[in-house]
């Protein structure tokens, strides 16, 4: 006799019951963390950072800056930060020191007109003459990102929306950041600003777009007597790496640990 | 135009992207936690050690504490450029940062002071229910009385002795419990000052230790200062009424009340004579040592913010209060300008860590000047400016005022 055959019955007990489940999101979530924990133990930044084939370093010999600021308009335009706003990824400062010591800096307007006078800017509208005869040196300082090797802003970024790639350069998702200001504390060189129409934290990348297609940053570009430059420390054949291997350059407030890439020829002790 | 520009003030050598970015919220931000702080560990002092004296305003401190609670964060959103994101910070956390364990940090506290609330209160949210649940013909405001506290027992209706009695152990727990983690919540955002390599005035790691201590100092006092307040206001009505319809006499109040008083009184210089200290060593150690940044700082501290540091911080809202309250014969009349000035010093406190912090520039050659905005000509001056703050301090009463509603904080009786 045909029988017909019934599908097999349903179980009907739960196949987890609760106790289970909660033990094995447990184990799960444990197991999840602990191939993340050992990804980042064995293959951390640093390690990539090291094994990587290019790591941006900038060279900036101040003895050939003339303070024309051809290099913060540029920057502003190519970055599209606001012209007007007293904000800026880079700007150039201006040194001033007289006979008995004294030190006078300022940075008018971040230099994106240049220096069009001679007096030094003292802020709340004051200005200060300096008699040219007390003047026993004067030099300019361009200053940028100094892309960190251990960038205090990546380390304070509460969501990570600032990071370091593995060619060293900083950067910031603007998607992401939620606007606490932390790295703008953070910053020894007080390189960081809120961008006055995106509101997101903004900084200097050396030009990032430009430099992973092979350009220079725009101030590199700009700069009539060769003051700025880029480079890469990992190539031996490299201008700038030869430069910063066997010159005598420095590095900007080494006191705070960041371990700057951006090497200075001739910087003076009365830089701030 | 940037927006910071409109209450930064530079002077001398400052680099251009510099202003005071952590303006009046970020001020508010450790105050109000700290007085979060400092009223949970009050009410943990009788839960937890059992201080017979203070259990009146223990269950009082609690519940304010939990007010300002939630307000506390409210402060961080004001700041942030994009509130919208905030929960990023509990997506994404980045936990190198300081400030990434902050969702963290303020879910278990809230869920510890929370439970604990509940423990407290569970007994009476029962009673009430089970009360209007019987009564026939029950009004609109009855009605939503009965849904409200009868979703708040979360369906646990045994009041017997022996559940009671695990209530009473699990609160001992969790005050237990919270004494730390409260102290980490505001020693955390001293840490997140204290952390700053790059400002000169924040780092020590005395910071968390300060705020910590400040915080319960802030804390008690506030506390105290309103309890006070509503007990001279219950103390007024009493006295207009007849005290035969009220539940408490005129003479029970007065006692609960000078009990109260002259115990925290006690903690409060206690923890001011610590918190001062703490201060004053880290003054000495920095003067002392003058590393490379002391030239600046003394500047700062001597000169531009001397009045802010020396006279409103120290002289007006510590010395003064504090003999105020050494005075033998405290009265009530004596107690309420001393915890007024106490709270304003704590404030100043934390005003000249967070503006002083910013008051000079990175090039230790520049100074900047934080004006308040006071008249709010757009949503940002407003929240980064005096109605801002104001918000700030006036949301806590008015969540204190809602809490009250449901939860019985101020009798003075227990409601058996």
């Amino acid at each position: 006799m045909n029988r017909i055959r019934h599908p097999s019955p349903i179980r009907r007990e739960v196949p987890v019951n609760r106790r289970d489940f909660i033990i094995l999101a447990i184990k799960g979530t444990a197991a999840m963390v602990l191939v993340k924990g050992l990804d980042g133990i064995f293959r951390p930044p640093e390690v990539q950072a090291w094994t990587s084939p290019l790591r941006f370093v900038f060279l900036v010999d101040t003895y050939k800056c003339i303070g024309c600021g051809f290099c913060v308009k540029a920057c502003k335009l190519e970055n599209e930060i606001p012209f007007d706003a007293d904000v800026s990824r880079t700007w150039v400062e201006r040194y001033v020191v007289t006979g008995d010591g004294e030190v006078f800096a300022d940075t008018p307007k971040e230099a994106r007109y240049g220096f069009t006078t001679g007096r030094i800017e003292l802020g709340r509208g004051k200005f200060k003459d300096i008699p040219r005869e007390k003047i026993k040196k004067a030099f300019f300082v361009p200053k940028l990102c100094n892309q960190c090797a251990k960038p205090s802003c990546v380390q304070v970024c509460p969501v990570g929306a600032t990071y370091q790639n593995a060619d060293g350069v900083v950067l910031v998702d603007r998607k992401w950041c939620i606007g606490c200001g932390y790295c703008i504390m953070a910053c020894p060189y007080g390189m960081r600003f809120f961008h006055p129409t995106y509101h997101v934290a903004d900084k200097c990348n050396f030009c990032y777009h430009r430099i992973n297609q092979g350009l220079l940053p725009a101030c590199v570009q700009e700069c009539p007597t060769g003051a700025r430059q880029i480079g890469n420390i990992k190539n031996p054949e490299d201008p700038v790496e030869k430069i910063i291997r066997t010159r005598q350059v420095a590095i900007h407030k080494p006191e705070y640990g960041t371990n700057p890439q951006v090497y200075y020829i001739g910087l003076g002790e009365e830089v701030r | 135009m940037v927006l910071e520009e409109l209450w930064t003030i530079k002077e001398l050598f400052v680099y251009p992207n510099e202003y005071i970015y952590w303006a009046i919220q970020i001020v508010m931000y450790p105050y109000m936690t700290g007085l979060v702080a400092g009223a949970f560990v009050l009410s943990s002092l009788y839960h937890l050690f059992g201080i017979k004296q203070l259990k009146e305003i223990a269950r009082f401190a609690l519940v304010f504490s939990f007010a300002l609670l939630m307000v506390a964060p409210l402060t961080l959103l004001l700041h942030l450029a994009n509130p919208e994101r905030s929960l990023y910070i509990a997506l994404t956390p980045h936990f190198t940062s300081a400030i990434a364990s902050f969702g963290v940090v303020l879910f278990v506290y809230t869920s510890v002071v929370g439970t604990e609330l509940w423990f407290l209160f569970r007994k009476h949210l029962v009673e009430v229910s089970l009360k209007l649940k019987g009564k026939a013909n029950k009004s609109w405001a009855e009605k939503i009385r009965y849904v409200v506290h009868s979703i708040l027992t979360l369906g646990a209706w045994d009041v017997s002795d022996t559940s009671l009695k695990q209530d009473a152990k699990a609160i001992k727990v969790l005050a237990g419990a919270g004494i730390p983690i409260a102290c980490f919540l505001h020693g955390y955002a001293g840490f997140i000052f204290g952390s700053v390599k790059a400002n000169a005035l924040w780092m020590t790691p005395l910071m968390p230790v300060i705020f910590i201590m400040s915080a319960i100092v802030s804390g008690v006092a506030l506390c105290l200062l309103v309890y006070i307040i509503i007990m001279e206001i219950k103390k007024s009505l009493v006295s207009r009424k007849s005290a035969a319809n009220s539940g408490n006499t005129l003479k029970e109040i007065k006692g609960v009340e000078m009990n109260a008083m002259q115990t925290t009184v006690k903690y409060l210089i206690f923890f001011m004579i610590f918190s001062i200290s703490l201060e004053l060593l880290d003054l000495v150690f920095r003067g002392y040592t003058a590393v490379k940044s002391w030239d600046i700082l003394r500047n700062v501290i001597y000169g531009k913010d001397f009045i802010n540091i020396f006279l409103l911080q120290y002289v007006l809202g510590s010395l003064v209060p504090f003999i105020l309250l050494l005075l033998p014969g405290l009265t009530v009349r004596r107690l309420i300008p001393a915890l007024l000035l106490v709270l304003f010093g704590v404030f100043m406190m934390r005003w000249n860590v967070v503006i002083g912090g910013q008051s000079f520039s990175l090039t230790f050659s520049g100074y900047m000047d934080y004006q308040m905005p006071i008249i709010p000509r757009s949503l940002d001056t407003f929240k980064e400016g005096l109605g801002g703050a104001l918000l700030i301090a006036v949301l806590p009463f008015i969540f204190f005022w809602l809490l009250n509603k449901v939860l019985p904080v101020l009798q003075t009786k227990e409601p058996d």
